[in-house]
């Protein structure tokens, strides 16, 4: 059914409001960005330039070269990448707690958007803070050292593709959160130190072998370093196998956050 | 221009046509689609059933029909399961069994088509109140599929209508209690919902405020709106609602015309106040009289009786009548006595919670819970 009849009134194309509507919640989730700059933007920036200075300009002159780079152009790719996860996945975890703490949800719940309309939505909401915020900390690396690009697409696929996904997990965990401290769980005990032990600062290499099988679960490992291969060139993971984990996380989140979402999970009674 | 008029308003791409000509076609349409026996309500909820994680049974079997174009009063105490009906309606709630129809759009199977016909003003206040009155009101015409350059004329007009343009730009925060009501009101509105389902919409409001959104509320029935309208204030539903339910304990223990349940009332109590001091209160052939204080005094009149006697006792007895008021709300009567499980005085209601459907004043009446 894509075009509904109602009583008085001229028909509706269905299609035509979600459209609409999923316009909507990314204009709305990209203005409370711009709104709350502070809060969104200017912290990783921050934060990326401390790293710089202190990891790639002290600390990293005595580190030498990483994967046959500069150690700062070596943890460029990464920190932009750790900027994009933390980002999509932050927006989406408090802008949806938030609307349903606020209930202000309920705006859209009783709405016609079908509940994939509204996921996608704060879904591209979050990948576009991911993606500004990683641009903004690409333009700080800049000021410290020299990035190559050696394959735009898969800088741009693997970006995006992360965001994606960090931005669908911090749906999932908005869902189920019932307090702040829930929203605040999986960023301080998960996320943080699989970012920490993603390959951000330095290869896989530089551990024992057992150490590196049990990197490979990590599925940072593999994003950061699909990110990096864009830039240098260079990987510790199979690429295609990234972007195949990726793809399929991806979808499978997806598919997830709408089924619990139908449910009713952490939502409706 | 109010829901139902769209020659100003009518959007390219959501909208393919405009207006009545598409109206009768549509209620034909209706009633082939469907099975529904009354395509022509705007509600029709059957066998509603709700409990919820914790035992509790919101709604026990709630069957309920409200007709296109009706201000429709849905009256309960609290927690008698009004707000858990209207959550499933509006898909808020997930509901336990039983069907729901907008305009007979079944709830299960067509709920995006339902929900497009329904405007919400909840009891709770529950918009982002970071964000400005305009962009409040101009993102949920875009949840609805409106265009953001007409969602910009619609949040005008219903923002001035309800008198909040002045404070469009500041946040909702700042708003006072009476302007969040009505900004709730503005925002279930910009989309010209067919079905307008208000909770309690003037909670906290003053009378100056609440009277004058009575006014609106009656025009925006007046252009085609069907409204549903609970609410604790029952004057406020004996003023403007034609139709009523009285919900209690999760089921439907009254369906009348306001006019025919009103006329079941059997007492009424006046109260007096007069010139001179009384000592006591005077007998009064055939009334039940009693002296609240030395000015006042209280009598109840049948319904049989006219006042004319009243008056012609008082003045035998020299008492001068500066005024007189109803006591109480004759509605706010009825209802206590429902609730409590007295049933409404006078015919075809003592002793028992009766329900009838609308316009059937004087026929049997249904027991309360009976199957319909």
């Amino acid at each position: 059914m894509s075009s509904v009849a109602l009583p008085g009134a001229p028909p509706v194309n269905l299609n035509v409001v979600r459209w609409i509507g999923f316009q909507t919640i990314v204009i709305r989730e990209y203005g409370r960005i711009i709104r709350i700059w502070g809060q969104t933007i200017v912290p990783s920036v921050v934060t990326a330039t401390l790293y710089f200075v202190i990891f790639g300009s002290l600390i990293g002159r005595r580190v030498g070269a990483m994967g046959g780079f500069d150690y700062k152009q070596y943890i460029a790719p990464g920190l932009i990448m750790m900027s994009v996860i933390t980002n999509s996945y932050g927006n989406v975890v408090a802008s949806f707690f938030g609307a349903k703490f606020g209930k202000h949800v309920e705006e859209m719940l009783v709405s016609p958007l079908p509940n994939w309309v509204i996921v996608a939505g704060y879904a591209t909401g979050g990948v576009v803070r991911g993606l500004l915020v990683g641009t903004a900390v690409t333009v700080v690396s800049l000021l410290f050292t020299h990035l190559q690009v050696q394959h735009l697409a898969v800088i741009l696929a693997a970006g995006l593709l992360t965001s994606l996904i960090f931005a669908l997990g911090g749906f999932l965990n908005a869902l189920f959160a019932k307090n702040f401290d829930q929203v605040n769980w999986i960023p301080t005990f998960i996320l943080t130190p699989l970012t920490y032990f993603g390959g951000v600062f330095y290869s896989i290499t530089l551990l024992p072998p057992w150490a590196q099988q049990v990197s490979y679960i990590n599925p940072i490992l593999h994003m950061v370093n699909a990110f990096r291969f864009g830039f240098l060139g260079v990987s510790d993971v199979s690429i295609g196998l990234a972007f195949a984990l990726m793809a399929l996380a991806a979808a499978a989140l997806f598919a997830v956050a709408v089924a619990l979402m139908n449910r009713g999970a952490g939502i409706r009674e | 221009m109010f829901p139902g008029n769209c020659s100003r308003n009518t959007y390219r791409g959501a909208v393919h046509a405009c207006g009545r000509a598409r109206y009768a076609p549509r209620s034909l349409a209706l009633a082939r689609r469907s099975p529904d026996p009354f395509p022509m309500n705007a509600l029709s909820v059957r066998g509603l059933t709700k409990t919820y994680r914790n035992g509790v049974q919101a709604l026990k079997g709630v069957d309920l029909e409200v007709e296109r174009g009706d201000f429709f009063a849905l009256l309960g105490p609290n927690g008698a399961g009004k707000t858990t009906l209207i959550g499933i309606i509006t898909s808020l709630v997930n509901k336990t069994a039983g069907e729901a129809r907008v305009f007979g759009y079944d709830i299960d199977h067509e709920l995006e088509a339902a929900k497009a016909c329904i405007g919400i003003v909840p009891q709770e206040l529950n918009f982002n109140m970071f964000e400005t009155p305009y962009t409040i009101v101009v993102n949920q015409a875009g949840f609805y599929g409106i265009p953001r350059a007409i969602a910009r004329q619609r949040a005008e007009k219903y923002l001035k209508q309800l008198q909040l343009w002045e404070r469009r730009r500041g946040i909702s925060r700042s708003l006072s209690g009476g302007m969040k009501r009505r900004l709730m009101i503005a925002r279930a509105l910009v989309h010209e919902p067919r079905l307008l389902i208000l909770d309690e919409p003037t909670a906290g409001v003053d009378i100056e405020i609440r009277r004058s959104m009575w006014e609106f509320l009656r025009e925006i029935n007046d252009r085609g709106t069907t409204i549903i309208l609970t609410t604790h204030y029952l004057e406020e539903a004996e003023s403007l609602c034609r139709n009523i339910a009285i919900i209690n304990g999760g089921r439907i223990v009254e369906r009348d015309r306001m006019s025919s349940l009103l006329r079941r009332l059997h007492v009424q109590t006046f109260v007096l106040n007069v010139r001179e001091p009384l000592a006591a209160a005077p007998r009064l052939e055939g009334y039940a009289a009693t002296a609240l204080d030395d000015h006042t005094l209280e009598i109840e009149v049948s319904k049989e009786e006219n006042l004319n006697g009243i008056f012609a006792r008082l003045s035998a007895l020299g008492i001068e009548v500066l005024s007189m008021r109803n006591k109480v709300n004759r509605l706010e009567e009825i209802f206590m006595q429902l609730v409590e499980g007295r049933g409404p005085a006078g015919e075809g209601g003592r002793g028992a919670a009766a329900a009838a459907p609308p316009g059937a004043a004087g026929a049997t009446p249904l027991r309360a819970g009976a199957p319909r």
